[in-house]
């Protein structure tokens, strides 16, 4: 049931990259609140596709690779929705919806929906997991805010601008949002963190110490902010995709789910 | 039919002769109430801008209205005067006001001040009791069309001019222009147009510095910004967002390596720059500093003809659009007649 209702989220996500696609090479994007319907029906999808799997299995869904690149995508959409009103009828909606599309993508191609028997239901445990990836959605849209402000920025410098460029947010907008997201990632993670001390029992040292590099270079960026907004840009994609292995292969090196 | 148009523009008739037939808004009582009362003309409406003159009306009897209508013109030019006015009858009246509403026939592709302009034409022409039926719904279709095309097609998109290019720039690099602070080299024409540009967009602050302070100062007033001596607008220039140059200067006065110390004391803020001169005040290798943003004469006008192509492309679009509604139209106003007069009956019924 949940693989059907995953589907259709992935459909609604397709179809909103899909037709934003075309109108950005055709030149004739238009704000629209089509893509916000789209994402917000997607959205829902996801949402009830993580409620079917926590009733069946007791506990937050985040126990397997299927489940935490579900959640991983579903708080990707849940920030964009919330926490970036001011950009939600931009093309930050059709940025993140390609993130979105391809861990979706990867959570129904990929063999990683594997059982396992879901550890006891502790508040401090299930706060730390969902926190600590809603983190994880808040660097994945800086991530993006960085990707397109540094599209932007090439198009400015050398003065070859794309068919969409004036329906672009400007890059003030995108450098703000970016250090904004990163704030908000931060913050979370840190919570998380803090959960996961009071669940009372240690992770492996790995997990630890990789959780500690990724919360240190998301704090340098922002500590290093004033050395450019270009340079943050720079950072959050890079620091992204590094956060992203910890998906990859820690969880197989170590047999177990963890961030 | 029974809708008919006479009109000059800027395509057909210069300005010498255009001016002639304007109506001035102290006027316009008395010239659409003169023109109502022509024989054989049930409606009308005068749309009068600086590029066109335009009477629209609606009629019992076509020759008639058409002859008189032809005798009011040639007393307004005077005795053996020309009236190069074009006469436009039925389909090709309606299909005319749609494109001239769109911005089709303006001299800017898709501008949108002839929007404004009709409509203000139509509430005249309301306000004075001239309209009816077949007026009030041909201009409320117009004005629907108008929205529709803007809506669905990228007519209006993309600067134009060089004025508007950097003004649209500025705002895909800061956003809202209204906490910039504007740094202006020289105190010319050029200088003078680029900052009204930016001062229409919300640019409040500015400091105008050149070689003459005198002129500066002229400017500066003009513009409601500050006047300093040539040799601080450097100093000044740490703290702007956007400069514009465009001085007399035979060589750069703007360099690399200048402009990077006082980048360095700013890394999270950029600077954008629009070099109007020539030769040019900046040197061109300023654009490979970060946070530097260098646009040359050359560069902004590039700009503008990618909009202006941006806007020609979407000319058929547009065209296949307005044609659509023109067929529609011509089929309401060969049906019978609902009992409605009301101006405001109509603008419900286009709802």
């Amino acid at each position: 049931m949940e693989r059907i209702l995953l589907f259709l989220a992935t459909a609604c996500f397709l179809t909103g990259f899909v037709r934003t696609g075309f109108a950005l090479r055709s030149g004739r994007y238009h704000h629209s609140r089509f893509n916000l319907l789209a994402s917000l029906l997607g959205f829902v999808f996801q949402t009830a596709t993580l409620a079917v799997r926590g009733h069946q299995i007791k506990h937050c869904p985040l126990t397997n690779q299927f489940e935490m690149l579900v959640f991983l995508s579903w708080a990707l959409v849940f920030l964009y929705l919330v926490v970036g009103p001011a950009f939600r009828l931009s093309l930050l909606g059709a940025f993140t919806e390609p993130l979105v599309l391809v861990l979706q993508t990867l959570a129904l191609v990929l063999p990683v929906d594997v059982h396992r028997a879901p550890p006891l239901a502790n508040f401090w445990l299930e706060a730390h997991a969902a926190l600590s990836v809603i983190a994880y959605g808040a660097f994945g849209l800086s991530c993006i805010a960085g990707a397109m402000y540094l599209v932007q920025e090439r198009q400015l410098k050398t003065h070859r601008l794309g068919p969409a460029f004036f329906e672009m947010p400007s890059i003030a907008h995108l450098a703000t949002a970016n250090l904004r997201l990163i704030r908000v990632g931060l913050l979370l993670l840190t919570l998380g963190f803090a959960a996961g001390v009071a669940v009372g029992t240690s992770p492996p040292p790995l997990m630890r110490l990789w959780g500690a590099i990724i919360w240190v270079v998301y704090l340098t960026i922002l500590l290093r902010h004033r050395a450019g907004p270009r340079r943050v840009a720079v950072y959050s994609v890079l620091a992204f995709l590094l956060a992203l292995l910890s998906f990859g292969w820690l969880n197989y090196f170590l047999h177990r789910p963890h961030l | 039919m029974s809708l008919l148009c006479f009109g000059l523009s800027h395509r057909t008739a210069g300005v010498e002769i255009r001016e002639r037939f304007a109506v001035a808004e102290s006027d316009f009582a008395a010239v659409i109430a003169e023109f109502n009362a022509l024989p054989g003309v049930a409606e009308s409406l005068i749309v009068s801008t600086c590029n066109r003159v335009e009477f629209y009306t609606a009629c019992n009897e076509t020759s008639t209205a058409a002859a008189a209508i032809g005798g009011f013109l040639q007393r307004r030019a005077g005795p053996g005067s020309q009236t190069p006015f074009y006469k436009l009858d039925g389909a090709a009246s309606i299909h005319h006001l749609f494109r001239v509403v769109c911005g089709l026939d303006s001299m800017v592709i898709g501008e949108t001040e002839i929007l404004g302009q009709v409509k203000k034409a139509y509430a005249a022409a309301v306000a004075a009791g001239t309209t009816a039926r077949r007026l009030n719904k041909l201009f409320q279709r117009a004005f629907n069309v108008a929205k529709e095309v803007r809506t669905k097609t990228c007519i209006t998109r993309g600067p134009v001019s060089v004025g508007s290019a950097a003004v649209d720039l500025a705002e895909r690099i800061f956003g809202e222009l209204d906490s910039c602070k504007v740094v202006i080299l020289g105190a010319g024409e050029m200088s003078e147009l680029a900052a009204g540009a930016l001062r229409s967009r919300g640019v409040r602050r500015m400091v105008v510095s050149n070689r003459s302070h005198d002129r500066a100062a002229a400017l500066a007033e003009a513009m409601g910004a500050e006047a300093v001596p040539f040799d601080e607008w450097e100093r000044r220039l740490g703290d702007a967002d956007i400069l514009i140059s465009s001085t007399a200067a035979p060589h750069a006065i703007v360099t690399r390596q200048k402009l990077a110390a006082t980048m360095n004391q700013r890394p999270d803020r950029p600077l954008f720059i629009i070099d109007l001169a020539v030769p040019r005040d900046v040197e061109p290798g300023v654009n490979e500093l970060d946070g530097v943003y260098l646009y040359d004469i050359d560069s902004l006008q590039a700009v503008a003809q990618q909009g202006i192509e941006t806007r020609r492309r979407e000319i058929a679009v547009c065209e296949a659009l307005i044609e659509r509604h023109v067929a529609e139209f011509v089929q309401w106003l060969e049906a019978p007649p609902m009992n409605s007069k009301s101006p405001l009956r109509e603008a419900v019924s286009e709802l």
